[in-house]
């Protein structure tokens, strides 16, 4: 994270070096199109906050570890849909689940869809690209972790 | 208008809600107030640099470099800039989209666009190397081996679809 720090403190005094105007008409956009989007990101913290009360880690644990790997994939899938959280959550936790015995590819359906398909983010998806396309490419993203969760589960033999 | 009152009723409910658990002590409605305070100190981390570097953006890039690397004409070079582009970003698909509409219009086309905002959600770089110390490398290398083809087929099948159809990306549509 601290790369983007460096990054922005570096760009921001390069720019302002090279032309001031310029530079603070750059700040003005960002903070405009901050403040535009604004709405859309707290509808989208509201919804997290709620969604992650009613479906905590422990939940996420027992429906991953259902004994019949393709419902538990099914599962995995859904509850990385609905959900949203950071990697260093995710990925620790996934660790664990994993150490208990919780096949790869059902991590791995969840982990995916958890990156690709964003139902919590679809306020601020739907503020940029409207409801249809957020729509499809949520869709698309959902099979496309399926696939990935299915090969996953090929190259760890854990198939058939 | 009709929608606008229904989020102002809806968030203002839900600031009372989480008050009113905080003075009474009412256990579930404080756990959802911690989880507000954590995703919103987690994202303020991000969010003011991502848009200051998107500002910066707007101001310095020219439309015909970004015409060039990313549209119509940049071939297959352009899928390749994107991912390239997204494994360098931050946070999530939250900061994705606004960086995708600034390259939309600067004139990047459609698939490009799509390609960004899947890479971005499957292959940053700092999340996984994070990944993969936990759930191993062969893990992480199938992920990315079978999801980037199948991001870039489908954004290419998505864009031109749209493309066909006329389809524009509007801010607050």
């Amino acid at each position: 994270m601290y790369y983007l720090y460096i990054v922005t403190v570096l760009a921001l005094t390069l720019s302002f070096i090279a032309n001031r105007k310029k530079t603070l008409m750059g700040i003005k956009i960002a903070v405009k199109k901050f403040i535009n989007i604004l709405p859309a990101f707290l509808t989208m913290l509201i919804l997290v906050s709620i969604v992650l009360f009613l479906v905590p880690d422990k939940t996420i644990s027992n429906c991953l570890g259902n004994s019949n790997k393709f419902i538990g994939m099914i599962f995995a899938s859904v509850l990385g849909s609905i959900t949203l959280m950071p990697g260093f959550i995710a990925f620790p936790l996934c660790g664990i689940l994993l150490k208990k015995g919780v096949p790869y590819m059902v991590l791995s359906a969840f982990t995916t869809t958890l990156m690709m398909v964003g139902v919590l983010t679809y306020p601020i998806e739907k503020e940029y690209f409207g409801m249809k396309v957020t729509v499809i490419r949520n869709i698309i993203s959902f099979f496309i972790a399926i696939i990935v969760a299915l090969v996953t589960g090929i190259f760890f033999g854990e198939m058939f | 208008m009709k929608r606008n009152v229904i989020k102002i009723v809806g968030i203002s409910v839900y600031i009372v809600f989480i008050l009113f658990s905080f003075i009474t002590g009412f256990d579930p409605g404080k756990q959802i107030g911690k989880n507000f305070i954590t995703f919103s100190v987690d994202m303020l981390k991000i969010l003011p640099c991502a848009f200051i570097l998107i500002g910066l953006f707007e101001i310095w890039v020219k439309k015909e470099t970004v015409e060039k690397h990313f549209g119509k004409e940049s071939g297959i070079r352009g899928y390749i800039w994107a991912v390239l582009l997204a494994s360098t970003t931050v946070g999530g698909l939250y900061v994705a989209f606004p960086v995708a509409y600034s390259l939309y219009n600067k004139g990047a086309k459609l698939s490009v666009i799509f390609t960004y905002i899947g890479a971005s959600a499957i292959c940053r770089v700092p999340m996984t190397i994070f990944e993969a110390s936990f759930m191993g490398i062969k893990f992480s290398a199938i992920r990315l081996l079978v999801s980037l083809p199948l991001v870039i087929i489908s954004s290419i099948l998505l864009g031109d679809y749209l493309e066909k159809r006329n389809y524009k990306i509007m801010e607050g549509k």
